[in-house]
């Protein structure tokens, strides 16, 4: 434990500290450029000098480690006068064009010209103009601004995990390009615009709308997914004009995927405004009385057997259980949560989340995955895995799909069957997995989805149970979900009661007449023309699919627009913040889930947020939990069963569009235009 | 004695003589009064009166949205909106300013990186009607079509002390 003195203020660090993490430590602020917590240290932009006694030089702050006994001063002269040479030199290329710059206002450069710059440049010769690269849809260049501190390379190779980005030439001529002048198609992409500190790299969709103060900031959690990215939702006038991460180490570190980011301008668009009522084959406006009147009369002419709800990927917890509550007091008994078809259930807690936890990935050694790509299907699990992978000593063994997961894989091979072979010890990959010190297994949601699903599941227990994943003190079983709502749904147990109809009795029993109402809260993965001639019932937000076959719509509120309750895959319930109203007449979910209650008949006994959230936390004490990881205790899940030969399918096409959000997006259409589309079919010279 | 010389003042009328006489010496004095509207008062350069977008003398518009005359404005009377234009420079949609709530501070012309928005020299832009005086980018546009060759004078004649 070394200790130096910074400023006169003496301390002791951790071995490996660099002198700017020190001085961090004690809240002196060295300005910096190349250097960035996640990344690796390259030194290069010479910004965060520092002075050192009995050093010749002023010193890199950032990559030198902190040495016994080191005096060093942070605000001398001597640091004053180096680093204004820095910025001067830094400004010679600069174009400073801050107003018309988009990162003007949040920009590094310019904050530290502040501090460090000079009132006018001593520079009278001609500066240096870069040509502007083609990033994709996603990301504006303007690689004049750029100041060469590698943070984008370094963010590519490192944590995205694909080397598209690259340096050429020398001193002055130095250009940062794509190596093969292609659209960067990583799923973290967008994250470059959060780690350029200048203006060179920034969002394509938010070009020129808006400028930093003038945006509400309101801090949230993402449901595209099922990581539950922590985020901050930037506002203006009523508009979501950007979304940002926020730092979670447990979760999504500082990073966020490029459908968390970008997909947020599908909320502006096929959104359902106001309540609507088929009329003669057409739907047609209407009041919330009537809508609601309606909704009531159905549920009330239907006897219980013949009632169903599905509830969809982007349900709240908060209205899982109004719903649960409403119609379990009906005697409701066909709910289902699982619109995939997934054979997982409530069994066991630890049946179902991801046990280890996204932050535990770090200690594992040995990682089989099961019929998933977690690049698609949780990317900053994968971030995560990768990060792991570049300390050394980790293998990925893939047992599914091969896919490009940007870290070497061990391919087994695409066999269902082979988890049993693994569980029995007949399989050498079984000995591999006792033989390490933190194996982990990952079991896709498609994997689930078969129609052997419950015995892949057993399967998968087994092989957990007999390779030792399963610990005292380390649990190595994970699912990794894809759906926000699914581990909320589990945890209050929105599915099938005794005799209810699971998805497929649902939609079985629709086509032949025996299930008369369907309530569909938000479901839209289902092909609505499957509901024969039930009456189907829609609350939601868009217009997508379980709209189109909707009798009656209720509109209701995305996941910007209201405060609710999401539990990740980790079983880690979080809270979104509402950051603007719902569209035109549109309601928060569980307040239209209270109305109906009262237009039954039978009113739910909470009447505010509060009420409601402390009656979740009775349902299941996680959700009391808030933003922390209960660890599940170990039980039987699962069915055991034959495994069909069949291999895994990955379940998700698209990564850009998995929802009705990404569905509505214009940004998520032109992202599956250049990334997805092209890798689907060759373009001929005839399209369009 | 106070008394008497009160009464002399009163019976010769003193006062009023006097009085007389300061009026009629006004007649042989240079007038000050001006015959507006067809006589004015010089202006300062620097006067700031009704407002004005500028273009470049090969028509393009200064303005490139960069928002500091709306965040500087104390009276919150500029709105802007911007987005990429078709040849992608940066380029406002809307560019209002609420002539009732502006105080004529002149922030927003100190704060504008390319003398697009100027306060000019225009005084007399009276309205009927309140709503006439919530400026849009054509108004002000117009106003600085209209105005130019002065508001290029007068910042050629303030830019030696700036």
């Amino acid at each position: 434990m070394p200790k130096l003195t910074i400023d006169g203020i003496e301390l002791e660090v951790a071995p490996g500290t660099s002198v700017l993490q020190a001085c961090e430590q004690l809240g002196i602020e060295v300005p910096r450029f190349c250097y960035h917590e996640k990344l690796s240290v390259p030194a290069n932009c010479r910004m965060c000098l520092v002075e050192m006694e009995k050093a010749p030089k002023p010193i890199a702050s950032c990559a030198m480690p902190c040495g016994e006994g080191m005096v060093i001063k942070t605000d001398t002269d001597t640091v004053h006068k180096a680093r204004k040479g820095v910025m001067e030199f830094l400004l010679i290329n600069h174009p400073l064009d801050c107003p018309i710059c988009d990162q003007g206002g949040e920009c590094d450069l310019q904050d530290q010209a502040v501090g460090y710059g000079f009132d006018r440049g001593r520079y009278g010769e001609e500066k240096r103009a870069v040509k502007d690269k083609n990033l994709g849809p996603l990301i504006k260049t303007i690689m004049t601004r750029c100041i060469h501190c590698t943070r984008c390379i370094r963010f590519s190779d490192e944590i995205a995990g694909v080397s598209v980005m690259g340096a050429t030439g020398r001193g002055e001529h130095m250009e940062i390009g794509t190596y093969v002048e292609a659209a960067v198609s990583s799923e973290l992409s967008g994250n470059l615009v959060d780690v350029c500190p200048v203006g060179a790299l920034t969002s394509k969709p938010y070009a020129f709308t808006a400028r930093p103060w003038e945006l509400r900031k309101t801090e949230s959690v993402d449901v595209l997914d099922a990581v539950g990215s922590n985020i901050r939702i930037d506002t203006r006038g009523g508009e979501v004009l950007r979304i940002l991460p926020r730092l979670n180490e447990a979760v999504n570190e500082e990073w966020i995927s490029d459908k968390t980011r970008y997909a947020h301008d599908g909320l502006k668009r096929q959104r359902l405004d106001r309540p609507y009522i088929r009329e003669n084959g057409k739907l047609r406006a209407a009041s919330w009385e009537e809508a609601l009147a309606l909704t009531a009369a159905k549920l009330k002419g239907a006897a219980p057997e013949k009632i169903a709800a599905i509830a969809g990927d982007l349900a709240d917890a908060e209205s899982l259980l109004a719903l649960k509550d409403l119609l379990g007091g009906m005697g409701v008994a066909s709910l289902e949560s699982r619109q995939d078809g997934s054979a997982i259930d409530a069994a066991s807690r630890a049946g179902y989340i991801f046990n280890s936890t996204i932050a535990g990935i770090e200690q594992a050694d040995q990682i089989l995955l099961i019929g998933t790509n977690p690049r698609w299907e949780g990317a900053l699990v994968n971030a995560r895995i990768r990060k792991r992978y570049l300390q050394g000593g980790l293998t990925v063994t893939v047992l599914g799909p091969r896919v490009d997961l940007t870290f070497p894989i061990e391919h087994l091979g695409n066999d269902a069957t082979l988890l049993n072979a693994i569980a029995d010890g007949s399989h050498p990959y079984a000995e591999t997995l006792k033989a390490a010190k933190k194996p982990l297994l990952i079991l896709g949601s498609g994997a689930l989805a078969r129609p052997d699903g419950a015995a892949v599941w057993a399967a998968a227990r087994a092989v957990a149970e007999a390779c030792g994943l399963v610990r005292e003190d380390w649990n190595g079983f994970n699912v990794l979900h894809r759906a926000a709502s699914r581990v909320g749904a589990l945890d209050l147990g929105f599915l099938p009661a005794k005799g209810g109809r699971d998805l497929a009795g649902i939609l079985d029993g629709a086509r032949k007449g025996e299930v008369e109402v369907v309530y569909l809260l938000g479901a839209d993965e289902i092909d609505a023309q499957n509901f024969g001639r039930a009456f189907v019932i829609y609350q939601g937000h868009h217009g997508d699919r379980g709209a189109h076959r909707a009798d009656v719509i209720l509109p209701g509120a995305a996941y910007t627009e209201k405060n609710a309750t999401y539990v990740n895959t980790e079983g880690r319930a979080q809270h979104t913040r509402q950051a603007t109203f719902p569209v035109g007449e549109a309601r928060e979910d569980w307040k239209i889930i209270r109305a109906l209650s009262g237009a039954l008949g039978k009113p739910l006994p909470y009447d505010t947020l509060q009420q409601l959230r402390k009656r979740l936390a009775d349902a299941n004490p996680v959700f009391a939990q808030v933003d922390r990881v209960t660890p599940a205790a170990w039980g039987a899940f699962g069915t055991a069963g034959a495994v069909a030969a069949a291999p895994f399918t990955l379940p998700v096409e698209n990564f850009y569009m998995t929802d009705a959000i990404s569905r509505a997006s214009a940004t998520m259409a032109e992202c599956t235009e250049a990334f997805v589309s092209p890798a689907v079919a060759e373009r001929t010279g005839t399209h369009g | 004695m106070a008394w008497l010389d009160r009464t002399a003042r009163g019976l010769f009328m003193t006062e009023l003589v006097k009085g007389f006489a300061l009026t009629f010496s006004y007649m042989f004095k240079p007038r000050v009064t001006l015959n507006y509207p067809y006589e004015r008062s010089p202006l300062s350069p620097r006067f700031r009166g009704e407002h004005a977008l500028r273009r470049y003398p090969n028509g393009e518009e200064r303005c490139i949205a960069c928002k500091l005359c709306e965040a500087v404005c104390p009276a919150l009377a500029i709105t802007i909106e911007a987005e990429p234009r078709e040849d992608g420079s940066r380029r406002t949609t809307r560019y209002d300013i609420d002539m009732t709530k502006c105080i004529y501070c002149g922030l927003c012309q100190e704060a504008c990186p390319v003398d697009a928005i100027v306060e000019g020299p225009n005084i007399e832009f009276a309205t009927e009607t309140r709503e006439e005086l919530f400026y849009n980018k054509e108004k002000l546009l117009a106003n600085g079509d209209r105005w130019e060759p002065l508001l290029a004078a007068n910042i050629a004649a303030d830019a030696p002390y700036r």
